[in-house]
């Protein structure tokens, strides 16, 4: 009897342990700063965004921070997260609560709307541009003085050249490289002419295109020898650690990285051809309407499309939709040959489903490797 | 039939209600979760997953890897015990210490660490590079983390096990004109083989399901070197949490069946060494 | 884990009959050189990485490193995370050690496993059982966030995923060490008439002292070192969610090789006191002489 007793007192103990460091817990998260939520002078906002924006958003909350002072009298503070694109849009899934999203596809975005059904699904339209403020493309980055004289996409493949770029599977950057290189193939198949795609007369010439396009890039990822989860880890693995013979990185990153770096160790190839990334932005409404932070969090999206927020982005190395700023930063960023995910893969939504899910055309070139 | 033999000491109730019931909350509920998730998974999505060709190449290396570098600390671990309880020599009771050290370091230093210092250009390995010997993001590199963060397993198993070894016995031995290596296998090995085991099982069971030591300095190609935990991760960034709670439930069933093995050949060791005074 | 270092007398050491021939000269070089090379390649050198490059620009940079607001925030959040969860551990581990040492019982076996089962579960898994449990998808997370309540990406979580990791570690300390010790000091402290608690504090404690003390230590190094697991609850908001290890991976995402292995260095410094403090601790007991 006294061991029953004893066991029970055992247990309450315990659970009176535990009720204990759970309200420690909770009077510590509920008294620490939140990351969200609005009182009469003082609102904070959280931000969840892609790998390589760290630098480019510090100056910019400080920017708009300051607006919203002078307009509003309130203060402002936001927090940042950074990961893979991937990675940030389930961690919103799964209940991370940014006020705003900030992501580098549409995709990733979609994925937040349909499987955690945080948001409306019209928010593409809700702000300008299909609500990418700026735009951005895949360049090339090589060792000064391109010894292994790397030109475009095709010298990519040729033997013992090797390439570093991340993984299509956990980053955003990632998967634009991937559609950059298969889209440069398809349409040196069909004689420049993205059109061809939806042409039904052309369908046999498609075909081939598609499948040269395929080989193309299974033999581009094979000669990778390092996948990072993120853009900001493979153009690390390349600059810092000195592994491969070019990087497939985002115009924004090579630039940073030339900066960073100095201009004496790396220097930027653009290709022949490449494709137009366009990062979006989105308000997460059943985070902003809980927390009361709309008003807020919509102005802080609309600040990046001011002229103030435009330039911004320019000098940090991302193409800018506002011509003013584009003029002013016109050396940054050399005229290259563009073509659009619609054109080449008819959207985001098909894209995934062909070249990224389960057993689609990565996974199949994976296999491949062996 | 008593669960449990009786004994003048209390508190047995108290210590082994709190013992079960926090283990449960804080160990076997999360676990639960895995579980429970992996049983609400479609059948088929399960067994496609788990028997993937990706998945099972990151078996290969993960379990692979993880024996390797376990059988390497085994070897070695053995060496530097031996060193430690045999010889004396000057710094050898800081090097002693450090033995801990790969416990005690974050996962995330010893990875950017050991990518930093044997990269191509890092300090081992730009002597390695002209041999044609890559360390970073190879096999080789994800061998070389899991050994050090298995080593202090197999030393510290090993250590007291040595020491105890009956020296008269050796001496015994050798007086009787038994040879050195004779005495090794005879005497001084079946002592320290329980030890060694356990050490070897417990380097195994932290290495397989590592992950920050070896993220950095694998090169995560999938069917190359792709370590199974990040293929969870991976699953889990395609929204695929079925898939991530089967795979980890399959790692999580194999870290139980090793442990359980680790446990049993340590009461083994036990009666082996001192018969049984418990 | 049976043991920690040796402490054979050097009586033993020298005195041994047949030790100076060549052979056995040459035995003991070869050993104590491959040991040290092996150390060397594999522990020495990343530790000697970390403050090579943590001091490589001199100590005002070193030292300016934790200026940052997002770096003493993830000192911050580190400290307070360990802090909740090492005591725990540690009643936790007392108290499973005195059940297991004690006392005999069926399926003693069985209830060890479960509570090293954390060291061998990888540490994503330890994250992602969280993330099933409180994420919005999974069993509880509408229920949270009806109620305002965070757990995942957000202290309460990363604290459950670090006490998950560390969990066995003062445990697997004192159960060998009671074991070890034996119950005759407590029984007869019973026989004479002291009740539990009392023996408890005045009998058991004082034994397992430096073993408990080791033990405390081990799971506070991990406690503060745990990277995977943590990694996949936090969220990664900067100056809120980071702890110090992934606050050295954004570091070293960044370009600031230096802050980052600034950072490190801190964490090496811990894992290193942790070792003084035991050796020390073994030197003025003596407590391995107990065998």
């Amino acid at each position: 009897m006294t061991s029953d007793s004893m066991a029970q007192s055992g247990s309450t103990l315990s659970a009176l342990l535990i009720v204990a460091a759970s309200a420690l817990l909770f009077a510590g998260c509920g008294g620490s700063e939140p990351a969200g939520g609005a009182t009469a002078d003082t609102v904070a906002l959280l931000n969840v965004s892609y790998d390589p924006t760290r630098e480019f958003y510090r100056e910019f909350d400080t920017s708009f921070a300051r607006e919203w002072q002078e307009k509003t009298g309130q203060t402002v503070t936001v927090k940042q997260s950074h990961g893979g694109s991937g990675q940030q849009a389930r961690a919103v899934i799964d209940g991370l609560d940014a006020d705003v999203v900030t992501l580098a596809l549409a995709y990733d975005i979609d994925s937040i709307q349909q499987i955690g059904k945080r948001l409306g699904a019209d928010w593409q339209t809700r702000l300008p541009n299909n609500s990418s403020p700026y735009t951005s493309t895949i360049v090339f980055l090589v060792r000064k003085g391109n010894p292994k004289g790397i030109h475009d996409w095709s010298d990519l493949v040729k033997p013992g050249i090797e390439s570093i770029a991340p993984n299509p599977k956990t980053g955003g950057g990632a998967r634009w490289v991937y559609l950059a290189a298969w889209g440069f193939e398809l349409q040196r198949n069909l004689g420049g002419d993205f059109g061809k795609l939806a042409d039904p007369a052309a369908a046999d010439e498609v075909a081939k295109a598609q499948i040269a396009a395929e080989k193309f890039v299974g033999q581009l990822y094979s000669q990778i020898p390092v996948l990072d989860s993120g853009a900001r880890g493979s153009t690390n693995t390349f600059v810092q650690r000195g592994i491969g013979d070019v990087l497939i990185a985002w115009e924004n990153e090579a630039l940073l990285a030339i900066k960073e770096m100095g201009p004496g160790s790396v220097e930027m190839v653009i290709p022949s051809i490449s494709i137009l990334a366009e990062p979006p932005v989105a308000l997460v409404d059943t985070v902003v309407d809980r927390k009361g932070t709309r008003k807020v969090a919509e102005a802080y999206l609309q600040h990046l499309f001011t002229p103030a927020g435009q330039l911004l982005a320019a000098k940090h190395f991302y193409r800018p939709r506002d011509s003013a700023a584009l003029e002013q930063y016109r050396a940054q960023f050399p005229d290259i040959n563009l073509f659009t995910i619609d054109a080449a893969f008819g959207g985001w939504q098909k894209a995934q489903a062909t070249h990224f899910a389960d057993g689609a055309t990565f996974d199949r070139i994976s296999q491949g490797r062996r | 039939m008593s669960f449990r033999q009786p004994s003048i000491l209390p508190g047995f109730g108290l210590t082994f209600g709190f013992t079960t019931f926090f283990l449960g909350a804080v160990v076997l509920l999360p676990l639960t979760a895995l579980v429970v998730r992996t049983a609400m998974t479609d059948w088929h999505h399960v067994w496609d997953v788990v028997s993937s060709a990706r998945a099972l190449a990151s078996y290969r290396l993960s379990f692979g890897a993880s024996l390797l570098a376990a059988s390497i600390n085994a070897v070695f671990g053995f060496i530097i015990a031996w060193t430690l309880v045999r010889y004396d020599f000057p710094g050898r009771k800081i090097i002693d210490a450090l033995i801990d050290m790969p416990f005690a370091l974050p996962t995330a230093v010893s990875g950017i660490a050991l990518t930093a210092v044997f990269a191509q250009n890092g300090w081992f390995g730009k002597y390695l590079e002209p041999f044609g010997i890559k360390v970073a993001y190879t096999w080789i590199g994800i061998v070389i983390a899991l050994t050090l963060i298995g080593l202090p397993f197999v030393v510290r198993s090993v250590q007291p096990a040595l020491a105890e070894v009956q020296r008269d016995l050796e001496d015994a031995a050798e007086t009787l004109g038994a040879g050195r290596f004779y005495v090794f296998l005879r005497i001084i090995l079946p002592t320290v083989l329980p030890s060694l085991a356990t050490g070897f099982t417990m380097a195994f069971a932290r290495a397989v399901g590592e992950y920050g030591s070896v993220i950095f300095i694998a090169g995560n190609l999938p069917l190359k070197t792709e370590i199974t935990p990040l293929l969870i991760v991976i699953r889990l960034e395609e929204f695929d949490y079925g898939g991530a709670a089967a795979l980890g439930f399959v790692m999580l069933l194999i870290s139980f069946v090793m442990l359980l093995t680790i446990n049993l050949l340590q009461a083994w060791g036990r009666r082996r060494l001192v018969g049984d005074r418990r | 884990m049976a043991g920690h270092g040796s402490n054979v007398h050097s009586a033993e050491l020298a005195s041994r009959p047949g030790r100076d021939g060549l052979m056995s000269a040459l035995a003991r070089w070869a050993f104590i050189s491959v040991s040290l090379a092996f150390l060397a390649a594999l522990l020495f050198a990343p530790l000697a990485t970390v403050f090579v490059t943590a001091f490589g620009k001199g100590l005002g940079a070193y030292f300016a490193s934790f200026s940052d607001s997002d770096t003493a925030a993830a000192i911050k959040l580190t400290l307070i995370t360990a802090a909740i969860v090492v005591p725990l551990n540690t009643i936790f581990g007392l108290a499973a050690s005195w059940a297991i040492a004690k006392f005999d019982f069926k399926g003693k076996s069985f209830l060890i496993t479960l509570i090293d089962l954390p060291i061998a579960v990888s540490p994503v898994i330890s994250g992602l059982v969280y993330v099933l449990m409180f994420g919005l998808q999974g069993w509880f997370g509408a229920w949270l966030q009806e109620h305002n309540i965070s757990i995942i990406f957000a202290l309460p979580g990363i604290v459950l995923a670090t006490l998950f990791v560390t969990f066995p570690y003062v445990a697997r300390e004192l159960i060998p060490l009671m074991e070890q010790l034996g119950n005759d000091e407590e029984e007869a402290a019973i026989t004479l008439g002291a009740g539990g608690w009392m023996t408890f504090f005045r009998v058991t404690l004082p034994k397992i002292r430096w073993g408990l003390v080791y033990g405390v230590i081990l799971c506070n190094a991990r406690a503060m070192g745990e990277f995977g697991a943590v990694s996949v609850v936090s969220g990664h908001i900067r100056g809120l969610t980071n702890t110090m290890p992934l606050h050295i991976e954004i570091l070293y995402n960044e370009y600031a090789f230096v802050s980052a292995f600034a950072v490190a260095s801190l964490l090496t410094l811990l894992a290193v006191a942790t070792l003084v403090i035991k050796t020390l601790v073994e030197w003025r007991t003596g407590y391995r002489r107990r065998r």
